[in-house]
């Protein structure tokens, strides 16, 4: 019962922080090996006690890399705090007072689209229930975590979405492969409505839980192109709007 | 005390009440909610009713009171089932299981029945030659009435028993069909009377009088029923509320207070935090009807994996992350398959249960069924396990080669084992 208590948890990032802390106290900027990354990042959700949890866990700027610049309660305050602050990621919860996540992506879609500093949203949240998930990412979310990620693996994905790259969970490459699942019947836009083969094994071995780096070496490619595929995988999520996600959406009564 | 237990059982009801029997019955059920209330059989009930109908409709009349009068109940006769019925009385406790049911034989030919002994009544009996006149447009409104009556019986019934929705057509049609009835006796009588000429007036009279008081009354009934609906609508989520409540109370509280007590215990606390999460979860997302309480076997493969890894997660204490894509009935080959990959997280949870979540994939495509278990332990090697050791060669490999599946084992990039099965689903499901 002792490892798990050091590898996950509140415990298991304050270990590391005070080890990097520790370590670094020197050369403040070089811990989590981010080679000076930083980013900024707005956190909406309506419950306090996680705003804080989440802020407390990846707030600190010098060993995490990450910088909360703003903190939104519901869809009005969140979209005044990204407009005035322009972050670079946003933490986004699916269930806000207001709408939810999915009207804060309409009302920001004009800052997604921006040439010069586009702001990305992270998905965070605590339902996995399938409309959800699938909601939030059709409206232009780059990803979607669960909120039991512990804090190493959430600061991962914020920078990695600042990349601009989609972050899929599990859960969530389960949800795609799930919406995609029927499609043996030739689709009307090949290049949109259907995942390639290759693309479906990736999204197959992210469902199984393997990490960018292990699927790269299981399929014998790059990581640059697994994340490649990813992207196109969320573009495809996000573009299709016809046949099987509204088939698939219909039938679970989503719509 | 074991006194007052014993006694409901000789008398089922203490205050004994007159209900007319809602099963069994030919026509009101009079005859068999008395015979039940008189403990008698209802073949004498029926006879002594057709005797006093003889003595100028006396009985016709008793009848008629104790139609309007007694309410609809459960009951009658217990035990004597009518040789004409079509056997629906379902218990001899039948009290709460009331059938909704079409009129059978029974009722028909009792009906039918009525109809004869009555016009030879009415042949017999001799009324004034002015008076035989009245007979037709009276039977009418009889008819009329009848009909109308029965209707508020069913309606009453179909609240028991929650009719659907089909019915309200047929129920409008009777409605209207009494109506009409009526409507015709009434003239008729006016007609014979000698008032024919005055009919025009004395309808449009009635007429404006009926629509002064739909104006004066209107708005308020509408308001009475709006007030109804909008009443049972606050009921039902009134119930649902408590519902939940409910639910919060007895599992979420439980369970702190259970964290509370148990707070130097990390393992215990994580673990009782994790099935409360699972349960509350499915409680809230899953959508209604999907064995939100129920107890009994998987029928799918989505279900069964995810109740097994439940089962381990909770008696292993290691979380186990499970992702199903597809879903579909499980047959003796699939149902093997899951015995084994429950057989995979136990041993992911005992032996890779260190190094995080175990992740379990399945996946239902066409008629493949893949599993996959995997774990983030230290590794696993087949060949190094000795040969008595059962577990993973049986337990998982034997059984999907048994079925006709297959079943793998690789360590995988990064660290840990993965366990793959493989089943074709048989031929005859779906």
């Amino acid at each position: 019962m002792s490892d798990p208590t050091d590898t996950n948890g509140t415990s298991g990032t304050s270990g590391t922080n005070s080890a990097a802390g520790a370590a670094g106290s020197a050369e403040v900027g070089h811990g989590e090996g981010a080679s000076g990354r930083h980013v900024r990042v707005v956190l909406v959700d309506d419950h306090r006690m996680f705003r804080t949890g989440v802020q407390a866990e990846i707030g600190q700027t010098e060993q995490t890399g990450v910088e909360v610049v703003g903190e939104a309660a519901d869809v009005d305050q969140a979209v005044t705090v990204i407009t005035a602050t322009r972050p670079e990621v946003v933490l986004l919860d699916v269930h806000l007072p207001g709408g939810g996540g999915v009207e804060v992506l309409r009302r920001c879609a004009a800052l997604m689209s921006d040439a010069e500093q586009p702001v990305r949203f992270l998905a965070l949240s605590v339902s996995d229930a399938a409309e959800d998930v699938i909601g939030v990412i059709r409206g232009g979310a780059r990803g979607y975590v669960t909120k039991t990620i512990t804090g190493t693996d959430l600061v991962a994905s914020v920078f990695r979405v600042q990349e601009g790259d989609a972050v899929f969970s599990p859960r969530l490459a389960g949800f795609v492969l799930d919406a995609f699942a029927s499609t043996d019947a030739p689709p009307v836009d090949e290049d949109l409505d259907r995942l390639t083969q290759r693309e479906r094994e990736v999204l197959r071995l992210i469902a199984r839980g393997y990490a960018y780096k292990e699927i790269a070496k299981q399929l014998f490619i790059s990581v640059k192109t697994v994340e490649s595929h990813v992207s196109a995988v969320l573009r495809k999520l996000q573009l299709s709007n016809r046949h099987e996600l509204t088939r698939w959406a219909t039938a679970r009564r989503l719509v | 005390m074991p006194e007052a237990a014993t006694t409901p059982l000789v008398e089922p009801r203490p205050p004994r009440k007159l209900y007319r029997s809602s099963d069994g019955r030919w026509l009101g059920g009079v005859a068999r909610g008395l015979a039940g209330h008189l403990g008698l059989p209802v073949v004498w009930v029926r006879l002594v009713f057709v005797g006093l109908f003889m003595a100028d409709g006396l009985g016709a009349l008793l009848y008629a009171a104790f139609w309007f009068f007694v309410p609809l109940g459960v009951g009658g006769v217990g035990d004597q089932k009518p040789p004409s019925l079509v056997a629906t009385e379902t218990a001899p406790d039948g009290r709460r299981r009331l059938v909704a049911r079409r009129p059978d034989k029974g009722q028909i030919v009792a009906l039918l029945l009525m109809v004869v002994v009555a016009m030879v009544f009415v042949g017999n009996v001799n009324l004034g030659s002015g008076a035989k006149a009245y007979l037709l447009p009276a039977v009418l409104v009889g008819a009329g009435v009848a009909l109308v009556w029965r209707q508020a019986d069913n309606a009453r019934r179909a609240r028991w028993v929650e009719v659907g929705r089909r019915r309200r057509t047929l129920t409008l049609l009777r409605a209207g069909a009494g109506v009409l009835l009526v409507t015709a006796g009434v003239s008729g009588i006016f007609v014979l009377q000698g008032s024919a000429a005055h009919l025009g007036s004395v309808l449009q009279a009635a007429l404006a009088v009926l629509v002064g008081i739909t104006l004066l009354a209107g708005p308020y009934l509408v308001r009475m029923t709006q007030d109804l609906s909008e009443e049972r609508l606050m009921r039902i989520r009134a119930q649902e509320r408590a519902e939940v409540a409910a639910h919060v109370h007895d599992s979420v509280l439980h369970t702190l207070t259970l964290i509370q007590r148990n707070a130097e215990n990390a393992g215990e606390v994580r673990r009782l935090a994790r099935a409360q999460e699972r349960d509350l979860r499915t409680w809230l997302y899953k959508p209604e009807g999907t064995g939100k309480d129920e107890e009994d076997e998987p029928t799918t493969v989505a279900d069964a994996v995810r109740r097994s890894a439940a089962e381990v997660e909770d008696k292993h204490g290691v979380p186990i992350e499970v992702v199903v894509v597809g879903d579909c009935p499980l047959d003796d080959r699939v149902g093997a398959q899951m015995q084994a990959a429950r057989e995979a997280m136990v041993n992911a949870a005992k032996y890779g249960g260190e190094g995080g979540a175990v992740q379990v994939y399945a996946e239902v495509e066409g008629r493949t069924v893949f599993v996959s278990v995997r774990d983030r332990g230290p590794g696993f090697d087949l060949d190094s396990i000795p040969a008595d050791r059962m577990g993973v060669r049986e337990s998982i490999i034997g059984r999907m080669e048994r079925h006709g599946g297959t079943a793998r084992l690789r360590a995988v990039p990064g660290g840990g084992t993965e366990v793959e099965l493989e089943m074709e689903r048989a031929e005859k499901t779906s």
